[in-house]
């Protein structure tokens, strides 16, 4: 189709091409630059003297004897314990995940489904929720956490979490059953199942796209939180968005920048994998929405 | 769909949505207007060898009672939203009577927290959404017309500033832009100061604030327009071509009608998410320059003397913006519900 219609003037092309390489640059020099200082000490990745220290790595020859060193990970991850908070976010993300999206397929279905006002308005309410800043929330939920000794353990930041997903959720999922044709449970209704039989053995085969989509969104959604994990969770289970922010107010003054930059370059490595397998599907979840109106 | 049957399904999310999101609003408007009680003072007479002395002490005990009898503490109305931290109605009046041009009496009115949150989340907001939609639909068009097998990469590559957290996001720019670090060292070179420093200056924090807000955002402008260009239809392109249109034609009338849509979503979901910001206010260090209103209510309810009516008064207001915000959305919504 490459058509007359698609032909460019010379200085559109030369434009857009600036706009790429520019593009480009913004969104992957940070990444590339962060994680190549990851590995030197703060004397260079901070130069007083000179930018291009952390090129040369003069300081982490000084100090280390090697160009490149894997002090700020073993600190950050061995010293200060950011294994535990590892594990802890993994625990978060699992449980959220699953959990969330059981209660969103089952209630995204049903919205999909239902023909009356209800519906519409049950999803305009969960766009309302969606727009709530969640900190706003947050202040809810202390002064009754508390009275109840539930603060600071990872069941409730997990069951907090996994309501705020639900507008969301909803929203994806609904979106994605609507395009999977009411002819199909319909039919199975017919032949004599009910309504939970037909989205047990005929809906469910065919929901995974969508599910797996909705998911890697929930998991962003937990995997990301800061506002409610660093709010509700107490030192020992802090999550690893959290754990980074604490390590600002403390290794700032011991002048440990590093293990900060390191548990940053840890956490994003995760997400990079993520993106590098589930392209195509991230893609698909963020027009959802939009392209099908 | 039975009624009976709808409920079952979506009675799981709904409980969870009732219990954690609406339950909370309710407790933060209560909240709001009660205050912590004060602690009981009484007086003591202590005598010692150089005579008597009074002096007051705190009642541990007493003030233990009051706390335990009322938990939500003692009743005070609209105090705390009529208060300096929030909207200083007292003071506003004095700004206003006090000042003699508007300049005058906006420099006073940024000096009170609340409204210097709220206008540099509104600023935040109404600067980086247009910008987010400029920059998105310039590399949608840009990527849309590179070599086929490089959009896969470019894509890869954009998602990344969008998909990370946005702590970790700002901390990594805070990094560079850091008087030390590469960025920062570059532009005191290009403005010829080595004392230069985004830290040190307000306005320059707000523009840091607001370039990693778009960098944070246009990728998801970008992939939304991007995947509205794979469906513009290519027939009534040329069909355009064919009755004459120029190349600006084309766009103004083929294209650009296409995706309007797709803007007004954009649009709705950044204001949505721009209007909460507050993790970059975090890692910027940013609160003696800039602060927002998620901001607020986070810096009241961390530390050791958690304020909570403080915090629940800045999120019912926070609310209240919300729900001003959305209200162009949910009229017309509304009145596309009652045409269908």
């Amino acid at each position: 189709m490459s058509s007359v219609a698609h032909r460019k003037p010379v200085s559109l092309t030369i434009f857009l091409t600036i706009v790429l390489a520019g593009w480009v640059v913004l969104a992957a020099f940070p990444f590339i630059w962060t994680l190549w200082g990851s590995f030197k000490v703060e004397g260079d990745f901070f130069s007083k003297v000179d930018w291009a220290a952390a090129l040369t790595g003069e300081m982490t020859t000084v100090e280390t004897g090697g160009r490149f060193t894997g002090n700020g990970y073993e600190g950050a991850w061995i010293q200060e314990g950011f294994w535990r908070a590892a594990i802890n976010s993994t625990l978060v993300c699992l449980f959220v995940v699953t959990i969330s999206l059981t209660l969103g397929t089952l209630g995204g279905y049903a919205l999909s489904r239902s023909p009356h006002q209800y519906a519409f308005w049950f999803l305009i309410i969960a766009l309302v929720f969606r727009a709530l800043p969640q900190i706003t929330l947050v202040s809810g939920y202390l002064p009754v956490f508390f009275q109840f000794n539930m603060w600071g353990h990872l069941p409730t930041a997990i069951v907090v979490l996994i309501a705020i997903n639900q507008p969301f959720t909803l929203w994806m999922l609904h979106s994605f059953f609507k395009n999977i044709p009411k002819d199909l449970d319909e039919s199975a209704m017919v032949d004599g199942c009910n309504r939970f039989q037909a989205f047990r053995h005929v809906i469910i085969p065919v929901m995974w796209p969508g599910v797996i989509t909705t998911g890697l969104f929930s998991f962003l959604l937990a995997y990301n939180d800061f506002a409610v994990t660093t709010m509700l969770l107490s030192q020992e289970n802090q999550t690893m968005i959290p754990k980074i922010a604490s390590f600002l107010g403390t290794t700032q003054t011991k002048g440990n920048v590093m293990f900060a930059v390191a548990a940053v370059v840890s956490v994003t490595a995760p997400i990079f994998v993520m993106i590098m397998v589930f392209q195509r599907q991230i893609v698909s979840g963020l027009t959802a929405g939009a392209v099908k109106g | 769909m039975k009624h009976k049957t709808f409920l079952w399904f979506v009675l799981p999310s709904a409980t969870a949505m009732l219990l954690f999101i609406f339950l909370p609003l309710v407790s933060i408007i209560i909240q709001s207007v009660y205050v912590s009680h004060d602690q009981v003072i009484i007086t003591v007479e202590n005598c010692g060898p150089f005579g008597c002395r009074e002096s007051t002490m705190i009642d541990q005990e007493a003030t233990e009672a009051l706390r335990e009898g009322n938990p939500l503490g003692r009743f005070a109305g609209a105090t705390t939203y009529l208060d300096r931290g929030h909207l200083a109605v007292t003071e506003v009046s004095e700004a206003w009577s006090a000042s003699q041009n508007w300049r005058d009496f906006g420099s006073q009115m940024l000096n009170l927290p609340f409204y210097k949150a709220l206008a540099f989340t509104l600023t935040y907001t109404f600067v980086v959404t247009p910008l987010v939609i400029i920059f998105g639909f310039m590399i949608a068009v840009a990527v849309n017309s590179a070599l086929k097998n490089l959009r896969g990469p470019l894509i890869f590559i954009s998602l990344l500033p969008m998909i990370i957290n946005p702590l970790v996001g700002s901390l990594i720019l805070f990094w560079m832009v850091d008087a030390r670090g590469i960025v920062g060292a570059a532009l005191q070179e290009f403005a010829g100061n080595p004392n230069l420093s985004i830290k040190a200056s307000t306005p320059l924090m707000w523009i840091m604030l607001m370039v990693y807000g778009v960098w944070h955002s246009a990728p998801f402008a970008f992939i939304v327009y991007y995947a509205g260009l794979q469906t513009v239809n290519t027939e009534t392109v040329e069909a355009a071509m064919i009755d004459g249109a120029s190349r600006t034609q084309r766009i103004r009338y083929v294209v650009l009608p296409h995706l309007l849509p797709l803007t007004t979503f954009i649009a709705l979901m950044q204001l949505m998410d721009n209007f909460r910001v507050f993790e970059p206010i975090v890692s910027f260090a940013a609160s003696a320059h800039a602060t927002s209103l998620s901001w607020a209510i986070f810096n009241d309810l961390g530390g050791e003397t958690r304020q909570l009516s403080s915090a629940a008064a800045t999120s019912v207001l926070t609310v209240a913006w919300i729900i001003v915000l959305l209200t162009p959305v949910l009229i017309r919504t509304w009145r596309d519900f009652g045409r269908k």
